[in-house]
C-alpha cells in the first residue's frame, strides 16, 4: 500500500497538461490492463494518467468514482493501420489524401500534412472504442507511400502525437506493379533507395538525384534506412516475407514491421527469430491474389503461437471501417486465438510496435485512454458506454448518430425533417 | 470406384428430378403460350441434391427463420427435406442422432447479393467477368455465363453457413444483366449449382456508377450517356419504352400469327420483367433516387423486388413498407463514395421497424462469410437506439427475406416441414463473434463439417497450392 501511494505522488508531479483531464476511479471493473484480465478491479486515473492500482476502500480523495458494476474496462483500442482522418469520401479525390500517384515525391510525403481532426470518420471510429491510431498511406499506392503518423481520435487540433512515426513501403505484387513491373524491379529500387538514404547527404552534394530517390525522398528515408525509424512493409507471399527476413539479416538494425503478411504463418518461426512484428487482418482467408494462396484465418493463432509479435488491423477499408478491428479480433478468437491475446493484439501490442509509451495499457504510468463497455468488447453486439482519452471523457456522438436520431421517428406534420436536430 | 458410384447416384437422382420438373414445365406450357415460341430456360439447372441419410439434430436452440425461437428442440432432416420439428422427436431406425445441446440450428443463410464466381479469387485480370461494361444497357447478358464454379470463395461462404446465393452482374450499367440463384454446392458446371426453378432476376443500378463509368469513362469528356443522374433515368425509361413495344409485337404475333418477331436478348429480359417473370434487384443508395425509381416502376408497370445497398432506406422506410419493396443492406458500410456518405448503423433495424422487408447482404467475399455477425451488429445497434427486435425476428433478414426476394421461399429460407433441408448447426449463438458453423446441410446432405477435414471442399484451383485443404 505504501508503494501505491508513493506511485501516485510520483505520477502527479508528471501530470499531463490537459486542463480537462478528470481524476477518476473506476471500481468493480472486469479490467483488461493491456496484459491480463482481472475481476473486481479498481483503476485510478489522475491528470490523464493511470497512477496505480488501489483497493476500493483505500481510494485517494477528490476522485470521481464510477461503479462499473462488473463491466469490461479496457485500454482504448489502438488501430495499427488505418487511413482515418486523411480521407472524407473515398471516391472523391478532392477529399482523399491517402495516396498521391502524380506526386514527384514518395518517401518525403508526410501524411500528417493531410490529417483533418474534423473528418467525420474520426468520431465514427472513436465511438466504437478506438482512441489511438497509426495512420498510413493506402496499401498499394506506390513503393514508397510516405511517412505515417500516430494520432488520437479526440477530433481536436493537436491530436497528432507523433509525426513521421514510420516509413511505409509496399513490396510484393503491389510494389512490383508500381516500380516497373516486377518483384526484381521493386527490390532493385528498394536496395538503391537504401544506398541513397545511407549515403545522404554526401551523394547529393553534386546532384539532386540518387540511384532511386531524389534529394528530399532520400532525406526522408534516412532515419528508417539507418534503423532510427520504424519501417512498415506491406507484403503477402511467403517468398517475399523471407526476402524481407533476409534483408533484416543483412541490416540487422532495421526496425521492420510487416503489414498484411497473409502467408506469415508459413515463415512464423523465422519471423519470431528475426524479431519482426506483423500487423495482420485476421479475416484474410481467401487466395485473393497469387501472393496469398496460403491465406487462412489460422494465420493469427499460428503466428502468436510461434511467438511473433502480432497486432490486428482491419485492412479491408481501413479508412472508414478501421473500427471493425474489434470484430476482426473477435473472429480471431473464433479461429483459435486466446481471448486475452486478441485483446493485446489491438491494444498493448500495437502500442509497443509503434513505441507509444503508456498507450494500450492501464497499468501504472499508462495513458488514461480507456473504454467502459456494455459487454465483452470482442463481441459484435457490444459497444462502448464511456470513453476517455488522456483522462478526458469523450463524446459518443458522431454525424451518424445525428442522422440516426433525426430519422428514428419521421414526422413531417409540422415542418420538414431538415428542422429536426 | 467412388467416382463411378457418385455418378450413378447423381444420374438416378437426375432422372428422378427431371421427371418431376418435366411435369411442372409441361403444365407451364399450357398456361403460357409464349413458352412455345422459344425456350426460356436454355441453360437449365442440373443440380440434384446429394445423397443423405436421415439426421436428427437434438436438443438445440432453434430459430425457425420466420420469427420463432424454440429451446431444447429437435430438427429432423429426411429425404432432403425438413421432416420434423419439435420436442423429443422420436429417432427412428437408421437416423443419425446429433447431440446439439448448447448449440443452435437455423435455416441456411441466403445472400442475395454476391459476385462469387464472376469476381472470383484470385482477382486476376482474366477473372473480371462481373460487369459487361461495354455499354450502359446490357440487359442481354447473364451472370451465369460469367460464373467460374471453381471460385474458392464458395467454400468460404459455405463455412459461413451460406446455403444459397444470388450472383449478380456488377453495377456499372443501368441494366447490368440477369442474376442467377445458386445452391452453394460445388459443381463442375454452373448449371450444376443453379437453384432449380428459381426465377431469373435483373440487376439495375442507380446513381454514381453508371454516370461515372459511361459519362466520365474512356478518357474522353464527356464520355457518353449517361453523364448525369438525369441521363440515368432517361436511359432506363428509353429502354422500358422499347421493351413495351417489343412485348406488344410478341403479343400481336401470339394473337394473330404471321412472321415471328426477331428476338432481341436485351428486350427478352426487359419484357420478362414487365411480364412479372423476372425480379428486379436494383443497386440504389440514396433515398431520393429510390423514390424516383418507384415512380418509374409505376410508370411502366413493373415492380422493384429489392433495392440493394440501400444505405439511405432508413430515410424512406415508410415508403418502402407501403410499396412492399425489400432493402438489401450492409450493417455498417459507409463513406467510400458520396452516395454512401449517410450510411448509419441502424439502417437495418429502422427498415425492419417500419414494417418493411429487411435483408442483410454481403456484396463481398469476406462479408458473405459472416452475415450472421452483420445481423448481430445491426440488431444490437437497433436495441441501443430503442428499437426492440428479437433475435428470432432478426433471422428473417438472413434467410426468409432474401429467399422471398429471390422467389425461392416456397422451397427454402425457413425451417418448416417439407422445405429443403438447408440447415446450419452452429457451435454457439450465431449472433456471437466466436461462433462458427459446425455443420452445413444442403437439401439434407452434409456439405461442410468443421470437425471433419473430409467435409471441407477444396476447389480445383486450390489443389496443389500452398494451404490446400487447410482450415480456412
Amino acid at each position: 500500500m505504501i508503494f501505491k501511494f508513493a506511485a501516485i505522488a510520483a505520477f502527479t508531479s508528471l501530470a499531463v497538461s490537459s486542463a480537462l483531464a478528470q481524476n477518476l476511479a473506476i471500481q468493480n471493473a472486469t479490467l483488461f490492463d493491456g496484459e491480463t484480465v482481472r475481476e473486481d478491479a479498481t483503476l485510478v486515473i489522475r491528470d490523464g494518467t493511470v497512477v496505480a492500482w488501489a483497493d476500493a476502500d483505500q481510494l485517494p480523495s477528490g476522485l470521481e468514482t464510477i461503479d462499473a458494476e462488473g463491466a469490461w474496462v479496457t485500454p482504448g483500442i489502438f488501430s495499427a493501420f488505418s487511413q482515418v482522418g486523411i480521407v472524407e469520401v473515398g471516391a472523391e479525390d478532392s477529399t482523399n489524401d491517402t495516396s498521391a500517384g502524380q506526386s514527384a515525391f514518395g518517401a518525403a510525403l508526410d501524411l500528417s500534412d493531410g490529417f483533418n481532426p474534423r473528418a467525420t470518420s474520426i468520431d465514427i471510429t472513436r465511438i466504437e472504442g478506438v482512441t489511438r491510431m497509426a495512420v498510413a498511406p493506402s496499401l498499394g499506392a506506390s513503393l514508397f507511400g510516405g511517412q505515417g503518423f500516430i494520432a488520437t481520435t479526440t477530433g481536436e487540433p493537436g491530436s497528432v502525437i507523433e509525426r513521421r512515426a514510420f516509413t511505409f513501403i509496399n513490396l510484393g505484387e503491389g510494389g512490383a506493379s508500381v516500380s516497373g513491373g516486377s518483384r526484381p524491379a521493386a527490390w532493385a529500387t528498394l536496395r538503391a533507395a537504401f544506398g541513397d538514404a545511407r549515403a545522404f547527404p554526401t551523394r547529393y552534394l553534386a546532384h539532386s538525384e540518387g540511384d532511386a530517390l531524389g534529394r528530399m525522398d532520400a532525406e526522408a528515408f534516412t532515419r528508417a534506412a539507418r534503423g532510427d525509424q520504424l519501417m512498415l512493409i506491406a507484403v503477402s507471399r511467403e517468398s517475399d516475407i523471407r526476402e524481407v527476413i533476409s534483408l533484416k539479416k543483412t541490416m540487422s538494425n532495421l526496425q521492420i514491421v510487416l503489414v498484411g503478411a497473409q502467408e506469415g504463418w508459413m515463415a512464423a518461426e523465422e519471423l519470431a527469430e528475426a524479431n519482426i512484428p506483423v500487423i495482420i487482418d485476421p479475416y484474410d482467408n481467401l487466395p485473393s491474389s497469387f501472393a496469398q494462396l496460403g491465406a487462412t484465418q489460422q494465420n493469427a493463432a499460428r503466428l502468436i503461437e510461434a511467438g511473433v509479435t502480432t497486432a490486428f488491423a482491419h485492412l479491408d477499408s481501413s479508412s472508414h471501417q478501421a473500427r471493425l478491428v474489434l470484430q476482426s479480433a473477435g473472429n480471431a478468437v473464433g479461429s483459435g486465438v486466446d481471448h486475452t491475446d486478441a485483446l493485446r493484439a489491438i491494444t498493448s501490442v500495437p502500442a509497443e510496435i509503434f513505441g507509444i509509451d503508456g498507450a494500450g495499457r492501464l497499468t501504472a504510468g499508462g495513458l488514461g485512454d480507456l473504454v467502459i463497455w456494455d459487454g465483452d468488447p470482442l463481441e459484435v453486439a457490444s459497444a462502448p458506454v464511456r470513453i476517455f482519452i488522456d483522462g478526458v471523457e469523450q463524446s459518443l456522438e458522431s454525424r451518424q448518430t445525428k442522422l440516426r436520431d433525426r430519422y428514428l421517428a419521421v414526422d413531417e406534420s409540422e415542418r420538414p425533417m431538415a428542422y429536426k436536430r | 470406384m467412388k467416382i463411378a458410384m457418385r455418378l450413378a447416384v447423381a444420374l438416378s437422382a437426375a432422372t428422378f428430378l427431371t421427371a418431376c420438373s418435366g411435369g411442372e414445365s409441361s403444365e407451364n406450357d399450357t398456361t403460357d403460350d409464349k413458352a412455345e415460341a422459344f425456350d426460356r430456360d436454355p441453360y437449365p439447372s442440373t443440380y440434384t441434391p446429394y445423397p443423405s441419410g436421415a439426421v436428427l439434430l437434438q436438443n438445440a436452440t432453434v430459430y425457425d427463420g420466420v420469427g420463432n425461437v424454440f429451446e431444447n428442440y429437435d430438427v429432423l432432416l429426411e429425404g432432403g427435406n425438413i421432416a420434423g420439428l419439435g420436442e423429443d422427436l422420436d429417432a427412428g431406425d437408421d437416423v443419425e442422432v446429433i447431440d446439439a445441446s448448447g448449440k443452435f440450428v437455423t435455416p441456411g443463410i441466403i445472400d442475395n447479393h454476391s459476385h462469387l464466381g464472376v469476381y472470383p479469387s484470385p482477382g486476376v485480370s482474366a477473372h473480371q467477368d462481373g460487369n459487361e461494361i461495354s455499354g450502359p444497357v446490357t440487359a442481354e447478358v447473364w451472370a451465369e455465363h460469367g460464373v467460374w464454379p471453381q471460385d474458392p470463395g464458395f467454400t468460404r461462404a459455405l463455412a459461413g453457413g451460406v446455403t444459397s446465393m444470388q450472383i449478380l452482374p456488377g453495377s456499372a450499367n443501368l441494366f447490368g444483366g440477369r442474376g442467377v440463384t445458386l445452391k452453394n454446392v460445388l459443381s463442375r458446371t454452373v448449371q450444376g449449382m443453379k437453384f432449380p426453378d428459381a426465377p431469373y432476376t435483373l440487376k439495375m443500378a442507380c446513381g454514381e456508377n453508371p454516370k461515372r463509368v459511361y459519362g466520365y469513362g474512356g478518357g474522353r469528356f464527356p464520355g457518353g450517356a449517361p453523364y448525369s443522374r438525369m441521363g440515368n433515368v432517361a436511359g432506363y425509361r428509353n429502354s422500358w419504352i422499347e421493351a413495351k413495344a417489343y412485348r406488344e409485337k410478341w403479343d400481336a404475333w401470339e394473337a394473330d400469327g404471321g412472321d415471328m418477331p426477331t428476338r432481341n436478348l436485351e428486350l427478352d429480359t426487359l419484357s420478362g420483367v414487365l411480364d412479372g417473370d423476372i425480379l428486379v434487384h436494383m443497386h440504389c443508395y440514396r433515398a431520393d433516387e429510390m423514390a424516383q425509381v418507384i415512380d418509374m416502376s409505376e410508370e411502366f408497370g413493373y415492380e422493384v423486388t429489392s433495392f440493394h445497398h440501400a444505405v439511405e432506406s432508413y430515410k424512406i422506410a415508410d415508403l418502402l413498407a407501403e410499396k412492399n419493396i425489400c432493402s438489401s443492406m450492409w450493417a455498417d458500410w459507409w463513406g467510400f463514395k458520396m452516395e454512401a456518405y449517410d450510411g448509419i448503423r441502424e439502417n437495418i433495424p429502422l427498415v425492419h421497424h417500419a414494417g418493411a422487408c429487411a435483408i442483410v447482404h454481403s456484396d463481398s467475399d469476406i462479408g458473405i462469410q459472416r452475415l450472421n455477425q452483420e445481423a448481430a451488429k445491426a440488431l444490437a445497434d437497433g436495441r441501443r437506439a430503442g428499437i426492440e427486435i428479437s433475435d428470432a425476428d432478426a433471422w428473417t433478414w438472413l434467410s426468409a427475406n432474401p429467399a422471398k426476394s429471390l422467389g425461392i421461399f416456397d422451397q427454402t429460407g425457413s425451417l418448416e416441414i417439407g422445405k429443403d433441408a438447408d440447415v446450419v448447426l452452429w457451435n454457439g449463438d450465431p449472433f456471437s463473434s466466436y461462433s462458427n458453423a459446425e455443420r452445413v446441410y444442403i437439401d439434407g446432405a452434409l456439405m461442410f463439417d468443421l470437425e471433419q477435414p473430409d467435409f471441407t471442399p477444396v476447389t480445383d484451383f486450390e489443389l496443389g497450392q500452398p494451404g490446400e485443404g487447410d482450415l480456412k
